[in-house]
């Protein structure tokens, strides 16, 4: 069957087995190893470009139970294929939150520790991995291992941010976060330049969550011109899961709608929708964390062809002129989207390809189209000359040798596959374009 | 809350539907043959909110056990107020076309082993004037075509003696729903291509539980299907032979 990640581009002709139950991952290995079959571990499929896609993917969104919760620690034991929005639906009545959370809720814990996904918090608590204590997964040698920073460390650094590549996560224990309301306290206060950005932020740097939504097809004296929404937990208030009302993109929507005329009426109003500043405004964690959770299918905003999300990071120490430098070409090129998020980065954690680091990242969407993988080519260029990377959860176009001088530890990661069974076993369109084994 | 014994528990349908309970906070019994499978979901309803869920192994092809599962079922739950048969087997057609026995037990999962199951529950549920009864059917029973009327006879069985069942226990105040869902999208149709009438095992979870709590006699899900299947219903014969359904 056809088989795409949430960006519709690429497509790919795959396979896709089912796993329901644990005992029919061990046998689909099996008939994998007999059959020299390379695998591909799939989730809900929201990486955006070809992580989860290959000739022979095995979908574990059935795989989504619960095992065991230590209410006193906040500690929950779940099945790989368990959703974040199950989570979240489930434990905030019981006063628990996920310590840490992408901006959808439909992704898996085992997708979360595969990208070790990242969130609003990230410039205080690090990314997802951090809060795992452990997970179970099945090697390439069909071994069943315990795996976490001090059982097989190697293998945990690996896994974690490895994009599926090391074996099939089977279960994961991760630890919540407690709150004692669902509601957020959200501020938005506007920025008309990335140097008000950066020092809005430096100000903030002790707010729990933070992100800035920015304009990108502004240049000149407003590059930059932003919003920066803050936001923590209301101490106060219901412990209340949010309705799932959403409305559906149609199937045949035309991404010719979204052009630069459209985007750029699009972010002038809603840049002066907002007010200069704004006191505290009290929302559910939904429409703060999830925005886009209420349009379903939204990817389908982008037309026929798909989109790319492109996400990279900056290092600290590369200064905010890096980042300027790379927002000017992209207002110069008038291809950026409406969808432009940028946030700071708190230190990165010691896994092979985990993609955040101290600095700053900005993500935005690209229409499929005639010159935009030249685009990105150039822009990776940039990225790569400050020093920084690119999110591999969104990437559907990097080269190989770009890939190598972003995650220098890829060698690291390489070797350690190797020694569990992983090279031929495991792989997915990405990690082929990418020149893994 | 409510005291529900599933029988195939391990299937997507039921699981769905057991996590939907779970959330009221029912008390379940899970039957099936996987006991390890039967344990992990067990566990899960209990965080799900479930007041209790215990696994209870089950071959329902074992019919000499039924009376006896089924008693420890109520024994377990102290009373039974809801049965869900949702066992089933897509057996292989044509492999039903060459050999006979292949066919008879195909009939003996789906149609045989649910009279038997429903006649247990069906005199319990008499004698205590209360109760409802939720089996899945299929709308491959409502009318029999070349690609699987072994699947299909045993479904329009199923349907027959759901509804002589309900009219005996009418004036029990016992109800037999009887669920006709489409294509779902589970592991058992795993082999199928999919298309837009395919639904999720979610949704048909969501009508089930309606349909109980409207005490409804019979529900296609989703319902479009009452439309198409009221459309295949009616070709005549004469057309109806010659397509290749």
């Amino acid at each position: 069957m056809k088989l795409h990640g949430w960006g519709r581009y690429p497509v790919v002709d795959a396979q896709l087995m089912h796993v329901q139950r644990e005992a029919s991952a061990l046998q689909l290995l099996q008939q994998a190893r007999s059959g020299q079959q390379i695998l591909t571990p799939r989730g809900l499929g929201r990486s955006y470009g070809d992580s989860s896609i290959g000739d022979h993917v095995i979908d574990f969104s059935l795989q989504n139970r619960f095992i065991a919760f230590d209410a006193k620690q906040g500690l929950l034991e779940c099945e790989a294929g368990t959703s974040l929005r199950d989570i979240l639906t489930v434990f905030i009545p019981k006063g628990w939150f996920l310590p840490v959370t992408p901006g959808t809720q439909f992704v898996t814990v085992g997708g979360a520790i595969a990208s070790d996904v990242h969130g609003k918090n990230h410039h205080l608590d690090g990314s997802f991995s951090q809060y795992i204590e452990s997970f179970r997964i099945l090697t390439g040698n069909g071994e069943i291992l315990e795996c976490s920073a001090s059982q097989h460390p190697d293998l945990f650094r690996a896994s974690c941010g490895g994009m599926g590549l090391t074996g099939l996560i089977l279960t994961a224990r991760l630890k919540l976060r407690p709150i004692t309301s669902s509601d957020i306290l959200c501020r938005s206060i506007r920025a008309e330049n990335l140097e008000q950005l950066v020092a809005l932020f430096e100000q903030h740097a002790t707010s729990p969550y933070s992100v800035a939504w920015i304009d990108c097809l502004k240049g000149g004296a407003h590059l930059g011109r932003s919003i920066l929404m803050l936001g923590e937990h209301a101490k106060d208030g219901p412990l209340q899961v949010a309705s799932d009302n959403a409305l559906t993109v149609p199937k045949l929507f035309p991404g010719e709608l979204l052009n630069p005329f459209t985007i750029s009426a699009f972010n002038m109003l809603y840049y002066h929708r907002s007010p200069k500043t704004m006191a505290a405004q009290r929302m559910s964690y939904r429409p703060y964390f999830y925005p886009l959770d209420s349009l379903n299918d939204w990817n389908r905003m982008y037309g026929r062809k798909g989109f790319v999300q492109y996400q990279f990071m900056i290092p600290k120490a590369s200064g905010a002129s890096s980042m300027r430098k790379i927002i000017e070409a992209i207002a110069a090129s008038g291809k950026g989207s409406f969808l432009a998020v940028l946030k700071t980065f708190g230190p990165g954690n010691g896994n092979d390809l985990s993609f955040p680091g101290e600095g700053w990242t900005l993500a935005l969407d690209f229409r499929y189209d005639d010159g935009v993988l030249e685009l990105l080519d150039r822009l990776d260029e940039m990225v790569l000359d400050a020093g920084g990377r690119i999110y591999l959860t969104k990437d559907a176009r990097l080269k190989a040798h770009s890939f190598r001088r972003a995650y220098p530890h890829w060698e690291t990661f390489e070797a350690t596959r190797a020694r569990y069974g992983a090279h031929g076993r495991f792989a997915s369109a990405q990690s082929q374009r990418l020149g893994l084994l | 809350m409510k005291r529900i014994l599933i029988i195939g528990a391990t299937s997507a349908i039921a699981e769905a539907t057991a996590r939907l309970f779970a959330a009221r906070g029912d008390s379940l019994v899970l039957a099936g043959r996987d006991a390890q499978q039967l344990n992990r979901i067990a566990e899960d309803l209990k965080i799900r909110g479930a007041a209790s869920a215990q696994a209870l192994e089950l071959d329902v092809n074992d019919f000499g056990r039924h009376e006896t599962v089924i008693q420890q079922a109520t024994d377990q739950l102290g009373g039974l107020d809801i049965a869900l048969i949702a066992h089933g087997t897509l057996g292989n057609q044509a492999d039903c076309e060459k050999d006979f026995s292949l066919a008879l037990k195909e009939l003996n999962t789906n149609a045989i082993s649910v009279m038997s199951l429903l006649t247990v529950l069906a005199n319990r549920m008499q004698a205590q004037n209360s109760g409802q009864l939720a089996v899945i059917g299929s709308v491959a029973g409502d009318r029999g075509r070349p690609s699987n009327y072994v699947y299909g006879t045993a479904k329009a069985a199923v349907a027959t003696f759901c509804e002589g069942l309900r009219a005996r226990l009418y004036s029990h105040n016992v109800n037999v729903l009887l669920i006709k869902p489409g294509f779902v999208d589970t592991p058992m149709t795993a082999a199928f291509k999919k298309g837009p009438l395919w639904a999720k095992p979610d949704l048909i979870a969501k009508l089930i539980v309606r349909a109980l709590d409207r005490r409804l006699a019979m529900i296609y899900t989703p319902s479009f299907w009452a439309l198409i299947m009221l459309i295949i219903r009616s070709i005549p014969r004469p057309i109806f032979v010659r397509l290749k359904l």
